[in-house]
């Protein structure tokens, strides 16, 4: 056993109004930037729906992922290592930047400098941020917003496609009565993660002390192969400087023991963040599994319990301080996946190991019960429609279960039953045992569960330890050889922390020194490049 | 003037490429790339791009043969004249239109498209000019000269000369009979190798061959002490609720 420490997050769909206050936050933070316009670390796509990039779940197109080969062993869909140095010159799995969208740019000035006693309204028209032309939209990250051409587009998604005819033809009917739910993504900062394997520069990696997943600006040659192997796409080609460009979890904000920005600005208090602990040594097991029904099974068991005292044993050994251990026993994430078992993971049958699981929205099946003429109180009649009507159960297992219904119906029937237990309780202080018996957790549990997915306090959404040093000998070391300026001199980590675009891409040894001009310097548009005259340089 | 031009200057522009090498690894590591430009075009790229780099091997294999390895040895080995000759004019031939539609395509493709070109910088333009140039004389030479007109051995004189550069015995002399397409070809050769070093093309040095051999998910860990000034969650929620307290 190898025990190492994952930062992951859950996120409660139930509670997800689609505001995109998140995306808006993370893109103000991360993405603001020439190269960046149409990338979005973090996107709320509404479901069903193709999706930001277009139909980017049909791995049949893309190729992005991990399958089983004939004899059984783990590869990536894009094929091994030599056919992957062949497609250097060209990746034929790229989407282009039409498969998001392009990005446009609106001249306020219009607005601005309009003069007076003008006979018509002065009209801003979009121009694109690539070309500059003025240009039509017809597409962008979130087009499809509470079903937005839904009826045109949405068939096209790829789940429904994996489900049986019936069924879809179904999904596609209830359309019409609105059936939707939104689906806030990030980077899952998989245990397995396929953009990393496809790096053929060795520039992506997985941190040994949180298993965040970054680009190391330095070592990215722009081979763009993670681009096509992330099933999810979550890594992007920054088209200014050349190099690919991840969400990475904030991390200089957890390193702090503070939430991501995505977290700590979403007004629905839907994200959850903790610490898990894993074996390193189960998770090829665990992605290897046939049936891909099992994975759900296979990825919990990758996840060590941290009230184990032998697992507790390992980490000290493995060098983590007891403020990481306690933090990993009242991890959110730990109890919402392992304890409960209410957290799913998104397409655990891309065989990544994802990060970031969901709790799977009830809304709606309760329409659905509604619909039905039944009583979206009455827990009974809410078990009965989950089996009896297999839509949206069967839509939400394709992507929460890789397709397994009664796995995805489980979970729904806890969430249920969770609400009649506790308006049972709160209403008429009866205790629902028969509630309980049905999904075999005990009413402490029940009880727990609710505090957390309803009241949701933020001490109890959000249990980061900071960051620790291996060797906290040499952090003293250092502090003790520069006591004039112990951590904000030149290269001292107080200096790293201004919020400017340089510092992105700020590495160790590197200073950034604005406003000096030399052959290689950054020019305007944040790319750095030969300048031929050393005087026009930096400016 | 024929010792300015046949010994100076290739030993100029070989230390620029060194010295430009070194200092640009040391400097301008987030600058090495590709500079990918696929996903804002492919159509043009998916046809241009395997043209231009696999006519780009087939030409440097090429000049490897042709100058590096001298006469004697190809006739030791077995290889006639004749057999040389055909090999380098058809190979030649044939990489080198390979590499002249790619790099045409390329070009047209950063002329016609207006999202390459908004991120083609000056030093792509300088960098596609000079291939453009560097192509020319070579085709012109390896075609116009070899294929179809009288043919000139060039192993005798050019490669003697280039290797004898690297013995530090240049002998300016045997380049001045040289025919003029293949001096320019010489001296372009020299000054675009001089010019390497602040292109794009520094991504050949990174060839990802050790992919090959290392294992599928790499691990890190976070360089750098733990950053110290941690604020508790509830500290930096209630320092958010409360701005006016910490004034």
């Amino acid at each position: 056993m190898r025990i190492r420490a994952q930062v992951a997050m859950v996120m409660n769909l139930d509670k997800c109004i689609g505001c995109h206050t998140c995306s808006v936050t993370c893109k103000q933070t991360w993405t603001n930037r020439d190269g960046t316009e149409y990338v979005w670390f973090n996107n709320v796509e509404t479901k069903p729906g193709i999706g930001y990039p277009k139909h980017y779940e049909d791995q049949d197109r893309w190729h992005g992922g991990w399958q089983l080969d004939e004899k059984g062993r783990l590869k990536l869909r894009s094929g091994g290592r030599v056919k992957r140095l062949s497609r250097l010159f060209v990746n034929p799995d790229l989407p282009s930047i039409d498969d998001y969208y392009e990005p446009a740019a609106f001249d306020k000035d219009i607005l601005a400098n309009a003069p007076a006693g003008l006979k018509d309204t002065p009209v801003q028209r979009p121009h694109s941020a690539l070309t500059g032309e003025p240009m039509a939209l017809t597409w962008g990250a979130n087009w499809e917003d509470s079903l937005g051409g839904a009826h045109e587009h949405a068939t096209g998604d790829p789940n429904l496609a994996r489900m049986s005819a019936e069924a879809a033809e179904r999904v596609k009917f209830e359309f019409e009565k609105t059936f939707l739910f939104h689906l806030p993504r990030i980077c899952e900062h998989c245990l397995n993660p396929a953009c990393v394997s496809a790096c053929p520069s060795g520039a992506m990696y997985k941190r040994e002390e949180d298993g965040i997943v970054l680009v190391d600006q330095d070592r990215c040659r722009g081979w763009r192969m993670c681009v096509s192997a992330c099933p999810y796409k979550k890594v992007y080609v920054n088209h200014s400087t050349g190099k690919a460009e991840k969400c990475t979890l904030c991390f200089p904000r957890i390193e702090a023991g503070q939430p991501t920005i995505c977290s700590e600005t979403c007004v629905g208090r839907l994200r959850y963040l903790g610490i898990v602990f894993y074996d390193e040594d189960a998770v090829l097991a665990a992605a290897s599994v046939t049936d891909e029904h099992d994975l759900l099974e296979a990825q919990r068991a990758v996840f060590l319990d941290p009230a184990d005292p032998a697992v507790q044993e390992a980490a000290r050994a493995a060098g983590m301080p007891q403020e990481w251990l306690d933090a990993a026993e009242r991890s959110p994430v730990w109890r919402l996946i392992s304890e409960y078992k209410v957290a799913l993971p998104l397409h655990p049958e891309y065989r990544t190991l994802p990060m970031v699981w969901y709790v799977p929205p009830l809304s709606p099946v309760l329409d659905a019960v509604g619909e039905a003429g039944r009583d979206d109180t009455d827990a009974d009649d809410i078990f009965h429609t989950i089996r009896e009507l297999r839509i949206p159960v069967e839509y939400l297992a394709e992507l929460f279960t890789a397709g397994d219904v009664e796995a995805t119906a489980g979970v729904l029937m806890k969430l249920a039953a969770m609400r009649s237990y506790m308006r049972a309780r709160t209403l008429d202080g009866t205790v629902a045992d028969d509630l309980l018996d049905g999904i075999g957790m005990t009413a402490d549990q029940v009880e727990a569960m609710y505090r957390l997915l309803a009241i949701a306090k933020y001490d109890e959404r959000y249990v980061i330890p900071a960051a620790y040093s291996k060797d906290a000998a040499a952090l003293e070391a250092q502090a003790t050889a520069n006591q004039d300026c112990a951590l904000d001199c030149e290269g001292g980590p107080g200096m790293t922390t201004q919020a400017s675009a340089e510092s992105f891409h700020l590495v160790e040894g590197e200073q950034v020194r604005p406003g000096r001009p030399g052959l290689f310097s950054r020019r305007a548009d944040g790319r750095r490049g030969f300048t031929i005259n050393p005087l026009r340089g930096g400016a | 003037m024929t010792n300015l031009v046949w010994t100076v200057l290739p030993y100029l522009c070989l230390v620029v490429f060194v010295a430009g090498h070194v200092w640009r690894w040391r400097h301008d590591q987030f600058g090495w790339t590709t500079h990918t430009s696929q996903v804002l075009e492919n159509r043009l790229l998916r046809l241009g791009s395997p043209l231009f780099h696999l006519g780009a091997l087939g030409v440097v294999g090429g000049h490897v043969m042709g100058l590096l390895v001298p006469a004697s040895v190809t006739e030791k080995i077995g290889i006639s004249e004749h057999a040389y000759h055909l090999t380098a004019v058809w190979g030649g031939t044939v990489t080198g239109l390979m590499l002249m539609t790619g790099l045409v395509l390329l070009i047209i493709r950063r002329m016609v498209n207006g999202r390459v070109r908004r991120v083609t910088t000056r030093m792509d333009k300088v960098l596609y000019a000079a291939l453009a140039a560097m192509v020319a004389l070579g085709m012109i030479a390896t075609v116009g000269i070899n294929l179809l007109g009288g043919g000139y051995d060039y192993r005798e004189t050019i490669a003697v000369w280039f290797r004898g550069i690297f013995w530090f015995q240049p002998d300016p002399t045997l380049m001045s009979g040289a025919p003029l397409v293949y001096q320019l070809h010489a001296i372009g050769g020299f000054l675009f190798l001089a010019l390497w070093p602040f292109t794009r093309l520094v991504h050949v040095w990174s060839a990802p061959l050790a992919y090959l051999w290392r294992p599928y998910v790499v691990y890190r860990g976070r360089r750098g002490p733990a950053p110290t000034a941690t604020a508790a969650p509830e500290q930096v929620r209630d320092a958010v609720r409360e701005p006016s307290a910490r004034r």
